[in-house]
């Protein structure tokens, strides 16, 4: 299993995950994973050849509604929260 | 005498016939915080003083006009820190959103304001809910009331400490594989967790949205029902809520089990469980026994597959919740970037700690292209076949009786480690997650050093009151 998670496997899913992991942090992310899926891995034990995955429990019905805005201008409220903001938006680094 | 030691029903009727204020319990509530705090380290934040009397004194005058009629009206509470309040800070012990105050409240913390709770503090956790002891929490670990040497148990640590510490007479806590009734459990108080979709989670930071739910964590059966009463809501902010008619929980209160059939399913009481939990527990089924409940063995089977499942489900679905956590709209944000992804990476790896990483990671692995079928799908396949099991079971049984946990508290800093060892003491309360059912923890005795036990009861999704009839009934039978 631990050959899944090789140096490449570890850096894609840091790009997917949005981290950075480096030097020993690293080292030890990649052990708690293989760790980890050693331990999921049991679930191949288990046969589940004709069995639907079952996404929720509770025979939940999709809730249908009308589309109308019923929250007031929470701008300010919002942003107050905003590590940088510039002329009543949010304000990130230069994306191009 | 502290007013905190009473429940939190005993300190609202004390409260409603006037012996007391809520403005003094308040204050009371706020000493015995102030003594307590530097020993068990349950709270993220106490309240500004000021704001708590105050908010107490207009919640009096509500009580005085006859406005306010609730049983807990003027009682102070606590709750944990990922359930939003507004202007007040909610960081879910993370560092991401250390400085995180939120312009909204939560639907659940709102029921308790409108039923005249006065809010005195956030409480301690496991970092974005994510661990069994409390020691993930960017803040510090909480300790154990009973063994300041051990943890109170997690996520929802801080919340089971304060109400074992007498700091308040009740709690908030979240449950997304355990969170609820194990750190109750640790900590010799009263937790349950409800149907899923009962609680709204809107204002609930979401950790895996299809297990999360809210609850109370009391000294007693008959405040959880209460509380549980006041916070079930159907409520359109929350797509996955659930309209109920049959939320009157306090009528369950019933000293009575006769002709209850209560399955105890054998593969919970073999190898791994600690030898006085498991005496605790069956001396505790036993006196379900002496009042009439009919007790029988049973397989439930596939108990292995439960953690392997419940881990891939809730990691996967963290990594996608956790994902807004970015540094642009609230939070935290690296200091220095040179462009947006950078920005995006840095921001994350300094906000989570190790824990939350290893969760993000493993949820984007089994979430990615090529291991999507292997991993996420082949956990929800596993998922039906466990509820096919627990329907078999109900077939039989009105209640599932169980460990919650293991072992007794462990002692601070033995369990992080080693996460796998970590996961698998959530072995017997996942499944209620993985599946929806409600669940409770009561305590049920102590091992030889004087640690806590709980004892679980599992019944029917929507079948709360059976749930709690029993509890109240062991615990009626079991009082000093």
């Amino acid at each position: 299993m631990a050959d899944k998670i090789d140096e490449n496997m570890l850096e894609y899913i840091s790009i997917l995950a949005k981290l950075e992991l480096e030097g020993e942090e690293k080292e030890q992310a990649r052990s708690d994973m293989k760790k980890m899926l050693d331990h999921v891995d049991k679930l191949n034990e288990l046969d589940t050849d004709g069995v639907e995955p079952l996404v929720q429990v509770i025979n939940m019905q999709n809730v249908f509604r009308e589309d109308n805005v019923t929250n007031g201008d929470d701008r300010n409220a919002m942003l107050k929260n905003a590590p940088a903001k510039k002329n009543g938006q949010y304000m990130v680094p230069k994306t191009f | 005498m502290s007013l905190m030691k009473y429940t939190a029903i005993e300190l609202g009727k004390m409260i409603a016939s006037g012996e007391i204020s809520a403005v003094e319990a308040a204050g009371d509530c706020l000493e015995a915080i102030r003594k307590n705090e530097p020993d068990i380290n349950a709270f993220v934040t106490v309240c500004d003083e000021q704001s708590v009397l105050k908010k107490a004194e207009e919640v009096q005058k509500k009580i005085n006009s006859g406005e306010l009629l609730s049983p807990i009206a003027g009682v102070p509470v606590a709750i944990k820190d990922n359930m939003c309040t507004a202007d007040i800070l909610t960081t879910c012990s993370s560092r991401i959103l250390s400085n995180f105050i939120p312009p909204y409240t939560a639907t659940a913390v709102e029921c308790l304001e409108s039923a005249g709770a006065v809010i005195v503090g956030k409480t301690n956790m496991d970092e974005f809910a994510m661990g069994s002891t409390t020691e993930t929490s960017f803040y510090g670990a909480t300790k154990n009331p009973h063994d300041k040497t051990r943890v109170p148990g997690g996520s929802s640590g801080g919340s089971a400490a304060a109400v074992a510490a007498g700091e308040v007479t009740f709690a908030l806590g979240s449950d997304t594989g355990g969170s609820i009734r194990q750190p109750a459990s640790h900590c010799g108080v009263v937790g349950i967790k409800p149907t899923y979709g009962t609680v709204s989670r809107y204002g609930l930071v979401a950790y895996g949205s299809s297990l999360d739910q809210i609850g109370p964590i009391a000294k007693d059966v008959s405040d959880c029902a209460a509380i549980l009463e006041i916070i079930s809501s159907y409520d359109t902010k929350d797509s996955t809520s659930f309209k109920r008619d049959d939320t009157d929980f306090t009528t369950a209160l019933k000293n009575d089990v006769n002709g209850l059939k209560i399955g105890i399913p054998g593969d919970y009481f073999g190898t791994g469980l600690d030898s006085e939990v498991k005496k605790a527990l069956l001396d505790a089924a036993d006196v379900l026994k002496s009042r009439g409940a009919e007790l029988e063995y049973f397989d439930l089977s596939l108990t292995e597959f439960a953690v392997p499942a419940y881990y891939i489900i809730a990691s996967a679905e963290a990594s996608s919740n956790l994902s807004r956590f970015d540094g642009v709209k609230y939070g935290y944000r690296t200091g220095e970037y040179e462009n947006l992804h950078q920005m995006y990476k840095k921001t994350r790896s300094e906000g989570f700690g190790t824990e939350v990483k290893r969760r993000i990671m493993l949820g984007s692995f089994v979430l990615s292209s090529g291991y999507y079928d292997a991993y996420y799908l082949k956990a929800l396949k596993a998922k039906n076949l466990i509820k096919q099991a627990f329907d078999k079971a109900f077939g039989k049984y009105d209640l599932i009786i169980g460990p919650v946990s293991p072992s007794t508290a462990p002692e601070l800093g033995t369990s992080l480690d080693d996460p796998v060892k970590m996961y698998l003491g959530d072995i017997y309360t996942v499944a209620a997650n993985l599946i929806g059912l409600p669940a409770i923890s009561v305590p049920c005795g102590r091992d030889s050093k004087g640690l806590p036990v709980g004892m679980m009861l599992t019944g029917k999704c929507f079948d709360e009151k059976t749930v709690i009839r029993a509890a109240y009934t062991y615990e009626q039978e079991t009082q000093i």
